[in-house]
């Protein structure tokens, strides 16, 4: 037998409408327990109203060492932002 | 209004919740140490509104420290349940579930209560409890019905517990004055519910429910286990010490 739990991530949702957000992982035998650790370690000062738990080990990263390839060819490519229209005065938050 | 009856419903909460705070720090895994202290200080918060309003009912210039910790021994009317050590975590587990079965079904019927401030402190507290409630009655199902050692655990605390339990079903002069005054809880109707509740969580579990009998002596009047004195000296240290402080 493992004796010890595997490992959780969790994301807390803030407020309705919101996205729920990663803000950290825990150890609990199954997803009902994680919804109550989860409960009780990140949600005991107002921070949300919902929450859900993932395995981490459903979880596939990308690897840090490709980081090169993956995300440097964006840096020199500002094109890709939609930043070169003029916009109308009236357009105030975009 | 009875002084004595918010004693008593102050003094479970505070002596259960001095007894979950020795465990911060010492709690079997992060998750379940933060748990249990979230637990204690729903239970505080809860004992500083039946002090408060005991305080002023008392006058005098009573505040809330001086009813809940200036007191001798004998004035303090908790059950014997909630004094029970910390032995292993089958007991923390066993000694807290038996008391939400018990607590649930006690702030229900407080909602109603025709005092309307004892009734807003029950409807305040009661969602707290029922986490609580739901917290101590999973970890009984999972460990009554986890590894071999973890069931025979659950099944030692238990049946070492249940014997206090009849106590809190016991109605002493200030709880049956105000049961009939429509302020207290009524005992008789509770105790179905408590009943019908240890019996599926126990069934869930896997665990027996012991046999009798019951202890008789009687926490709520004042007798108590040699446990309280050292919980009180703990308790009441800083009061004693340095009379009249403020946090």
């Amino acid at each position: 037998m493992n004796k010890d739990w595997p490992l959780w991530e969790v994301f807390i949702r803030s407020k309705s409408g919101l996205d729920h957000r990663h803000c950290g992982s825990l150890h609990a035998a199954d997803a009902k327990m994680a919804i109550e650790n989860a409960r009780d370690v990140y949600t005991r000062r107002q921070e949300g109203v919902s929450i859900w738990v993932v395995p981490s080990s459903q979880i596939t990263a990308s690897d840090p060492e490709a980081s090169g390839e993956l995300f440097e060819p964006a840096l020199d490519k500002v094109y890709r932002h939609p930043t070169f229209y003029d916009l109308p005065d009236a357009l105030k938050h975009m | 209004m009875n002084y004595q009856y918010l004693l008593l419903l102050a003094d479970n909460p505070l002596i259960l919740g001095h007894r979950l705070s020795e465990l911060c720090g010492h709690g079997p895994t992060l998750e379940t140490d933060i748990a249990l202290t979230n637990i204690a200080l729903d239970l505080f918060g809860q004992v500083r509104n039946y002090c408060q309003y005991a305080a002023e009912l008392h006058g005098e210039g009573k505040t809330e420290d001086q009813v809940a910790f200036l007191r001798y021994e004998h004035e303090y009317r908790n059950v014997l349940l909630t004094e029970q050590p910390n032995h292993d975590f089958a007991w923390v587990i066993g000694r807290q579930y038996l008391f939400d079965a018990y607590h649930l079904p006690l702030l229900t019927q407080l909602s109603d209560s025709k005092d309307s401030r004892l009734a807003g402190i029950a409807m305040k507290s009661i969602k707290e409890v029922r986490y609580h409630h739901r917290f101590s009655s999973e970890w009984v199902k999972r460990l009554g019905g986890g590894t071999e050692e973890s069931h025979q655990r659950m099944q030692a605390a238990m049946d070492q517990l249940w014997s206090y339990t009849g106590e809190l079903f016991l109605e002493t002069e200030d709880e049956k004055a105000m049961k009939e005054a429509g302020v207290g809880a009524d005992y008789g109707k509770m105790r179905p519910h408590f009943d019908a509740d240890v019996q599926q969580v126990f069934h869930e579990a896997g665990l027996v429910i012991p046999e009798g009998p019951w202890h008789r002596t009687i926490g709520k009047n004042g007798v108590h286990s040699e446990n309280l004195g050292y919980i009180l000296a703990d308790l009441q240290y800083m009061q004693r010490t340095y009379p009249n402080m403020e946090w």
